[in-house]
């Protein structure tokens, strides 16, 4: 059987007031699935995916790349799983798109060159090459998310892992985004409360609740059991 | 990755104290009401020191006026040049040490509302004589009135700095630093007295304008530095020494050099520090 | 939308646009020693830097009257003292004062919509500026227009909320708002700062940040730098010695 990319197993995290968070996650993702994270706020989805690169530190075991999330591979790890948060904002924090992009290899200790080449390849898979030299600040919110996805790129990751990717994106934009990211060969976690946007992209759905995974499937599945989607007509129709 | 991790440089602190420097900017646009019409606004000085420290402070407030004469070009900035010191480094510091002799005991809420008025005081009495050695002659009746505002100004920064830092607490406590406390209470004690001395002499003096001049005079600096500070952005000679003129060039470089001495040693102490 | 202005005029493509960031910060502060040393023949060398100036602000494309309308901006500050010497007997001091802040302003001008600030940073970086410092002033930059919305928007909910409403009694009740308001806009932006230095450890972020704006300083950069030095410091020896 081939190695799964991430392999958590009861995964357990208190926050300094003592509130439990994660009350044992186990959670597997395999070479280019697409897998939502779904459930309702405060269930600890953000703050699993938080785990998965060494950003929170809980007990239990993680794996990456079979690589054991620890100090010593904790580098390595962030290398291959890339994270893209909720806010753009905080996360473009070079001056440039450009040097945003190539902020992760330069880190690295690429040298400026590769780090260049490495930055524009990344932006032209999202289709922002041209606004290399741009500040940040006057992207919109769908440029804002793509550039923040090239700075993950940049790295050659396995993983992609996106909190509530389609907040602040209107339809079109959404659209893109999911165009875009079904183009990446990357395996990818997504964070969402926006079910078209799941069912668009996403293989397998997990449903969180209170700091455990209730279940597992499919995300039509997990949707309709969980009661999980805006359609007001058709739940009155259930009756 | 081992060789950077042997330098031993941490800038985590980079963007705390950048977006802290850029909240202020965005702070010293909020109105506080103060009577029929008027309204005042932060300075921040103050505010910097007891919630990110006083070193922190100071290079956070000196990247604020850069940012300010140089994107902004603000007026005042761009007239008082390398003097900007006074806001920077002497007005944390004056906001710092009272708040650190006096700020855990039961005079706090007046420590730190003596500290924010202090910041303010020594930066505008330090101007002015700056301004007045510079030959810059102001009749004592626009004297009275600019000590007069300088006064109101400092007053409603204190205020504005207490009501800030109370509001914090009661947001999150941990916001605001605890002063620290111990041996140094008697060096944080004498340089207040001295930067207080200072101060107070230099509004002394300043009533009768001869005085800052025989004081100049008498130390030796007036005959270069009259010419040097005579105006606006004086003694920017960093890469132009004439003959004749090392002198001038060496009193004009000394307000960059500090500011920039100052930065240049806090930020390494900063970055020295491993992030807890 | 001063800084915006700015940022345009600093993405030109001319002459003096493409010179090295540290020819013309020399340049200023050449020019800026030149101008605020001066003690005699004031009026013509005033005249003869302005014309320089404005020489420079066309070479570039600067729209001529938009910088000589924002250099302005120093007037408030120094009529205040300009009307103090002249009331204390000393017209001539005061003007100078007004005159010598104007120009320095108008030149600070010339070179700041002609670099980009990163350009600016990296300049001043590479002339031993406190890299601390200016990495800081980076951060802020960027970070600036965007917590200025924050607060716009706070001040916005606050008004619809009716908080701007009242007369003189609410004053203390409005003194406390806006303090609090500011607590409020410290918590976000200091959570802002948190959220940043995550997505900076979440790439990879060692301690150290790099830069990646190269500079290289060419020939055209030393004649420029050499010509721009020398101009100013030519003006004025010429007119002290004529006049």
């Amino acid at each position: 059987m081939k190695q799964p990319l991430i392999e958590v197993r009861d995964l357990r995290f208190r926050y300094d007031d003592g509130a439990a968070a994660l009350n044992g996650v186990s959670f597997r993702l395999e070479a280019g699935e697409t897998v939502a994270l779904l459930g309702p706020n405060g269930s600890g989805k953000t703050t699993f995916v938080l785990h998965l690169n060494g950003l929170l530190t809980g007990e239990g075991s993680i794996e990456v790349c079979g690589l054991p999330l620890d100090r010593r591979n904790v580098a390595a790890i962030r290398r291959k799983i890339g994270l893209v948060f909720q806010d753009s904002e905080s996360q473009l924090f070079m001056p440039t798109v450009l040097e945003d992009a190539a902020f992760a290899p330069l880190q690295r200790g690429l040298s400026r060159h590769d780090a260049l080449d490495r930055a524009m390849a990344a932006l032209k898979t999202v289709g922002m090459e041209a606004a290399a030299a741009r500040a940040p600040y006057h992207l919109s919110a769908g440029e804002k998310k793509r550039v923040a996805i090239a700075g993950i790129l940049a790295s050659d990751p396995e993983i992609l892992a996106l909190d509530e990717p389609t907040t602040f994106l209107d339809p079109p934009g959404q659209r893109d985004l999911a165009e875009l990211l079904s183009a990446l060969p990357q395996a990818k976690i997504v964070v969402t409360h926006n079910i078209p946007f799941a069912q668009a992209l996403c293989s397998r759905a997990v449903f969180f609740q209170s700091g455990v995974i209730a279940a597992e499937g499919a995300v039509d599945e997990i949707v309709s059991r969980f009661g999980w989607d805006f359609a007001l007509d058709r739940s009155r129709s259930r009756g | 990755m081992a060789r950077r991790a042997q330098r031993g440089f941490d800038d985590a602190k980079v963007p705390l104290l950048g977006v802290m420097g850029a909240f202020v900017f965005a702070a010293q646009m909020i109105n506080f009401p103060v009577g029929i019409g008027t309204t005042g606004h932060l300075v921040g000085g103050a505010l910097l020191a007891y919630t990110l420290g006083p070193s922190a402070a100071v290079v956070t407030m000196s990247a604020i006026l850069a940012i300010q004469a140089l994107v902004f070009q603000d007026g005042g900035i761009l007239a008082l040049g390398p003097n900007t010191i006074n806001m920077a480094v002497l007005g944390v510091l004056a906001a710092y040490l009272p708040y650190h002799l006096w700020g855990s005991g039961r005079s706090r809420r007046l420590a730190i509302f003596a500290g924010g008025t202090l910041s303010v005081l020594v930066s505008a009495a330090l101007a002015l004589a700056e301004l007045l050695i510079s030959g810059v002659r102001i009749s004592n009746p626009v004297l009275g009135v600019s000590l007069a505002l300088f006064a109101a100004s400092a007053v409603l920064e204190g205020a504005i700095t207490v009501a800030v830092i109370e509001a914090l607490e009661k947001i999150q406590p941990g916001f605001v630093r605890k002063p620290r406390e111990g041996r140094s209470f008697a060096l944080g004690a004498a340089g207040l007295a001295a930067l207080l001395l200072a101060t107070v002499g230099v509004l002394f003096a300043s009533t009768s304008p001869d005085g800052i001049q025989r004081l100049g005079e008498q130390t030796g600096i007036a005959s270069h530095a009259r010419a040097l500070l005579a105006t606006p952005l004086a003694g920017y000679q960093a890469a132009f020494v004439h003959a004749g003129w090392p002198g001038k060039a060496l009193a004009g470089v000394a307000g960059l050099t500090l500011i920039f001495g100052a930065c240049l040693l806090i930020g390494r102490a900063i970055a020295r520090r491993r992030s807890a | 939308m001063h800084h915006l202005v700015l940022e345009r005029w600093s993405r030109g493509a001319t002459f003096l646009h493409r010179r090295d960031p540290r020819a013309k910060i020399v340049a200023l502060l050449v020019f800026l020693a030149s101008l605020a040393t001066a003690q005699r023949a004031l009026s013509e060398l005033a005249a003869a830097l302005f014309l320089l100036l404005l020489g420079a602000l066309l070479w570039a494309r600067i729209p001529v009257w938009a910088a000589l309308a924002r250099a302005a901006i120093v007037l408030p500050f120094t009529l205040v003292f300009a009307v103090g010497c002249w009331i204390s007997g000393d017209p001539a001091r005061g003007a100078a004062l007004a005159v010598k802040s104007y120009l320095s302003a108008l030149a600070v001008i010339a070179m700041a919509a002609t670099t980009p600030l990163p350009a600016l940073l990296r300049g001043l970086e590479l002339m031993r500026a406190p890299l601390f410092l200016l990495n800081v002033a980076q951060f802020l930059y960027r970070y600036l227009f965007v917590i200025s919305e924050e607060a716009q928007h706070m001040g916005k909910a606050a008004a619809s909320r009716g908080a701007s409403v009242g007369g003189l009694g609410t004053g203390g009740r409005r003194f406390r708002a806006a303090a609090g308001a500011l607590a409020v806009l410290f918590a976000r932006s200091y959570g802002r700062a948190q959220e940043i230095h995550r997505a900076m450890l979440a790439r990879g972020f060692t301690g150290r940040l790099q830069t990646l704006t190269p500079l290289r300083f060419r020939a055209a950069d030393a004649a420029f730098l050499a010509a721009a030095s020398l101009a100013p410091a030519l003006v004025r020896i010429a007119i002290e010695r004529i006049a």
